[in-house]
């Protein structure tokens, strides 16, 4: 039983983590948090669904997993249609209110925006549950001791590949160097010759994308609605602030932790719950090392 | 003399619109040569100096460069104009190491010459390869400033902007850097300078201006101004000295 707790526990965290991968960059970046960032989720989430809904599965599942090459593509479609959602809402919107007003009113406009593509969504595609399929899958039975969904091992294993690719990423290519200089002083970027749009742009890009496909391995655990990402939100605030802002492995190890506290959450309070523990975490963080479990030095990209 | 290298001419501008800070300043420099930017706090020297790099409004007049008109250009664009700028605070980045600080400085260069001009940069700043992995805040005063002249020499720049080199450092790292800087001016570069310390910037430089109020008051070689009742007893220890 423990061991099945904990493996649920590190399968959610890893979608946590991914969400709260491009949060973390886009909030020391940009330099405030977007709480918009959860509606990127639910986007990407549905623009797989549709795109899906247009080819059809034309090919079966890639056994043992429950899609195939069909949602990869769509996957693909919906990681690029939200980074351009995402720089179109940074145009709109962010641009104009970072040029001429306060780091909270581009808070409460992250807010706005978050309702907006909420309710855009709910408007076209409806309020109703909907699935990537309906295959079943079979569970895999790990040494007797617990079984996981090949979908959760492809999820986990996806995750890992994903922060070894953004460390090597931020640490060796120019535009890595320049957005982890960007966070730290966005003026210097120009003046060493590096062109601060262009970190910008590509912060959302990256950022965009990763929640995107953070919306597509959820849509393919729990049902997709328009609130997935919403209730993603608090989780994936819990987690990359324990990382420290900015943190790409704090951002992982902060939502493991938050997906095991969920699922161990079990053994001390009802399961209704649940959704409690990432805010319980946010708190206790807050309140004990603000700066993040592993930060000392703030805001800085690592 | 020849072909003004930079020309910044009846300058306006500054951080809040409707209060500027220049008041139509302005300032030549020659290719090779050695100015110094010189006058009270609050003159508007940095102002001026940041006007011209691209960061601070440009409201009227006119910055070229090399005959082109870079009025109020941004600043990547200046790098590939051979401009480098190297401002007095947080002129480098501390969350980066040395290594990564002079890859980012080097982007604007394609990846072959951007490994040449770090290895020439390594030579020529043998400390900063003692300390290539270490990060930008563990340096003393003296070896950022070394990194910050390093960084913006990597695009081989024909004209050099530094305000306040000698800021913060003790009088033996002022007159080593005064010293890479004179030779830097030997190999060509064209450098301007803001200097707090008159009698420091004097010994080096080849022509100064020295600013109030956002406008120019007086210019010249630092014989002729030496030779100034003004100059003497606000700069040069006649009355009070500064800095």
């Amino acid at each position: 039983m423990l061991f099945q707790v904990l493996a649920d526990g590190i399968l959610t965290g890893s979608i946590i983590a991914l969400g709260a991968i491009g949060l973390t960059l886009t909030m020391s970046v940009l330099r405030f948090p977007n709480f918009a960032h959860a509606e990127l989720i639910t986007f990407g989430a549905y623009i797989a669904l549709a795109v899906l809904g247009l080819t059809g599965a034309f090919m079966g599942p890639l056994a043992p997993l429950s899609f195939g090459l069909p949602l990869i593509l769509a996957t693909v479609v919906a990681m690029a249609a939200t980074a351009v959602l995402a720089l179109l809402i940074d145009r709109l919107v962010y641009r104009k209110l970072r040029a001429r007003s306060k780091k909270m009113t581009v808070v409460f406009g992250s807010f706005g925006v978050s309702l907006l593509v909420r309710m855009s969504i709910l408007l076209v595609f409806g309020g109703a549950a909907t699935y990537y399929s309906t295959a079943l899958q079979r569970a895999i039975r790990v040494g007797g001791l617990f079984r996981v969904m090949p979908d959760q091992v492809f999820t986990l294993g996806l995750t890992i590949i994903i922060v070894v690719g953004l460390h090597l990423f931020l640490k060796f290519t120019r535009l890595g160097l320049a957005m982890r200089a960007y966070a730290e002083n966005p003026q210097l970027v120009g003046i060493y010759g590096y062109d601060s749009e262009r970190v910008l742009r590509w912060t959302w890009i990256i950022g965009a994308a990763l929640a995107a496909l953070a919306g597509v391995l959820y849509g393919l655990t729990v049902q997709i609605r328009p609130e997935i990402g919403f209730h993603l939100l608090l989780p994936l605030f819990a987690a990359a602030i324990m990382g420290g802002v900015g943190n790409v492995h704090g951002a992982v190890l902060g939502g493991l932790i938050v997906g095991l506290a969920e699922s161990l959450s079990i053994y001390l309070i009802p399961p209704g719950y649940k959704m409690a523990v990432p805010f319980l975490l946010l708190l206790l963080i807050l309140y004990l090392r603000p700066t993040g479990l592993f930060g000392s030095a703030k805001g800085a990209v690592r | 003399m020849s072909m003004p290298l930079l020309t910044a001419s009846d300058l306006v501008g500054g951080y809040r619109p409707g209060l500027p800070i220049l008041h139509g300043a302005g300032i030549q420099v020659s290719a090779g040569e050695f100015v110094a930017l010189i006058g009270p706090n609050g003159a508007g020297k940095s102002t001026l100096m940041k006007a011209i790099a691209g960061i601070v409004p440009i409201w009227s007049g006119q910055v070229e460069l090399a005959g082109r008109v870079v009025t109020n250009t941004p600043p990547h664009r200046l790098a590939e104009a051979e401009l480098a700028f190297v401002p007095q605070t947080n002129n480098v980045f501390t969350s980066l190491t040395i290594d990564e600080n002079l890859r980012l400085g080097a982007a604007a260069l394609s990846r072959g010459q951007a490994g040449q001009a770090l290895a020439r940069s390594y030579e020529a700043f043998p400390d900063l390869t003692r300390f290539r992995n270490v990060p930008a805040r563990a340096l003393s005063g003296g070896q950022r400033q070394m990194l910050a002249v390093a960084r913006a020499l990597l695009t081989s720049p024909k004209l050099l902007m530094l305000d306040e080199p000698s800021a913060g450092l003790s009088p033996l790292m002022v007159s080593d850097v005064f010293s890479r800087l004179k030779a830097l001016v030997h190999d060509g570069v064209a450098i301007l300078m803001v200097e707090q310390n008159v009698k420091a910037a004097f010994s080096v430089a080849d022509r100064a201006y020295v600013l109030t109020e956002g406008r120019n008051r007086l210019d010249g070689t630092p014989e002729h101004l030496s030779a100034m009742d003004e100059i003497v007893e606000l700069y040069l220890g006649g009355g009070g000295r500064k800095h």
